[in-house]
């Protein structure tokens, strides 16, 4: 067996938390029952890759099986790259059945024409997701199978998932690709990003709670809810969080949000400031960037008004994140009206 | 009762029994709620200043987090004649001894303790706590 692919399954197996690593070589399937039941699973991780890696050997494995086990957990901890949505749009026929044997072949033609030192690997999930891994070597060398990028393809839907990996040069290649295999003759990126690629999926394909506008005033809340606090301590506010709470469900929903990190909202206005103060009367967008992040920015972002850090409603800047599916922002001015407002390009 | 701001909503007026303390609590992780706290101040009548006044400074555990600076409590301190307390709600002993204490000078204010009045309490804890 060669000695990249050994080192390769030895140091992908030792990523593997110690009490998934049996789960993971079962749903790998490379080594068979009788084999895993070899293996002493309670000793450390160096000594568990060791063993695999012999039994590896001994079956034989080649970069193409090394490869499929990276893509399982990658799969599973998808949560640790970084996942950018891309939009590709069909030729306009619609086709009825979708051929992975034709998109796998044309995805290989169409990267190996252009640099011929690539691993490709493909698999299928049943949610219709394809996983493609690419090692990136370079015209001159071998991949590397270290340099990967991977892309979620749903068939069903013009959306990509792609991980942006360290090698951003190769993006446009691996665009090109896609889009010569699925037949579409445009891919543009969505400006949406973030690390749960499961909540990426729930924003584009819909699938959060979204609010429902209500044309009629919502039916008296029943007084005799059962109290949450004791009866001694009276709300003199009551309605005003009444209100709050009221508000925040219809612009969120009731339901959990999908998971993102950041919203960027790169700043190209005019700076407004006192004519007597002699700033920047040049005349020049006034450049500012202004980053949120947060372990789960849209949780944090409903929570603010019931906890009295904001006004409700929020401002729209910062709700319209779900629906326009993208959290990476352009605000320029808009033109004839002194007032800063929200144009998306 | 609970207000986030003052003055308090005028509906429930007539729900309303006499007020014998008004505690201010100010986060001392957010400068929002000093600004709060300064803008309810406006709202309070004097007479309540005479002893029934007094604020709560939380979140005192965590130096790491401090957005307001002593010098605006030891301000608010001086300017209202008013005792100030500093607590940790989230570790139970604290909060439990903080609502003690709150119980107590409640008591006094609501002329509960024979012998004691509000202003008299309240210039003992200004005295103390110049030591």
């Amino acid at each position: 067996m060669d000695e990249v692919v050994a080192e390769y399954i030895r140091r992908t197996v030792l990523k593997i938390p110690r009490d998934e690593i049996r789960t993971m070589l079962q749903q790998w399937g490379f080594l068979s029952e009788a084999q895993l039941q070899t293996i002493n699973f309670c000793q450390i991780k160096e000594n568990i890759s060791q063993h695999v890696v012999q039994l590896c050997e001994e079956n034989a494995a080649r970069i193409k099986q090394a490869a499929v086990l990276d893509i399982i957990y990658n799969h599973i901890y998808s949560n640790k790259r970084l996942w950018s949505v891309y939009q590709m749009n069909k030729t306009g026929e619609e086709t009825d059945f979708f051929d992975l044997t034709d998109f796998k072949k044309k995805f290989k033609r169409r990267l190996r024409s252009a640099l011929t030192n690539v691993t490709i690997n493909f698999r299928e999930y049943e949610d219709n997701a394809i996983w493609i891994r690419i090692a990136w070597g370079t015209p001159y060398t071998k991949p590397n199978q270290y340099k990967t990028s991977y892309v979620v393809y749903h068939s069903q839907t013009p959306y990509v998932f792609i991980s942006v990996s360290v090698l951003k040069s190769n993006l446009p290649l691996l665009c090109q690709a896609l889009v010569a295999a699925s037949n579409s003759h445009d891919i543009r990126e969505m400006e949406l990003r973030s690390h749960s690629l499961n909540s990426l999926k729930d924003i584009v394909f819909k699938r959060y709670s979204q609010n429902f506008q209500s044309y009629y005033p919502k039916p008296l809340q029943e007084t005799n809810v059962a109290p949450e606090s004791d009866l001694r301590i009276i709300q003199e506010n009551k309605n005003e969080k009444e209100r709050i709470k009221i508000i925040n469900s219809e612009v969120f929903g009731d339901g959990p949000q999908p998971k993102l990190e950041f919203a960027q909202y790169k700043l190209e206005t005019m700076f407004k400031s006192d004519p007597q103060m002699n700033v920047l009367d040049r005349k020049e967008p006034f450049r500012c960037l202004v980053k949120f992040s947060s372990p789960h920015l849209l949780e944090s972002l409903k929570s603010l008004a019931p906890a009295g850090i904001a006004d409700a409603p929020v401002s729209p800047l910062l709700t319209c994140i779900p629906h326009k599916a993208r959290n990476y922002f352009k605000i320029k001015d808009k033109k004839y009206v002194s007032s800063i407002s929200f144009v998306s390009p | 009762h609970l207000a986030t701001s003052l003055p308090l909503p005028s509906e429930r007026d007539h729900l309303r029994p006499r007020i014998d303390l008004i505690a201010f609590m100010i986060d001392i992780k957010s400068k929002y709620s000093l600004r709060n706290v300064e803008a309810s101040l406006a709202y309070v009548d004097a007479s309540f200043f005479l002893g029934k006044v007094c604020f709560l400074v939380t979140g005192v555990g965590r130096m790491k987090y401090c957005s307001i600076e002593m010098s605006a409590i030891w301000k608010l301190r001086e300017a209202y004649s008013s005792p100030v307390l500093f607590c940790e709600l989230e570790l139970e002993g604290i909060r439990v001894a903080t609502a003690q204490r709150l119980l107590r000078m409640l008591e006094i204010c609501a002329g509960l303790l024979p012998g004691v009045s509000a202003l008299y309490f309240g210039s003992l804890m200004s005295s103390s706590a110049n030591y």
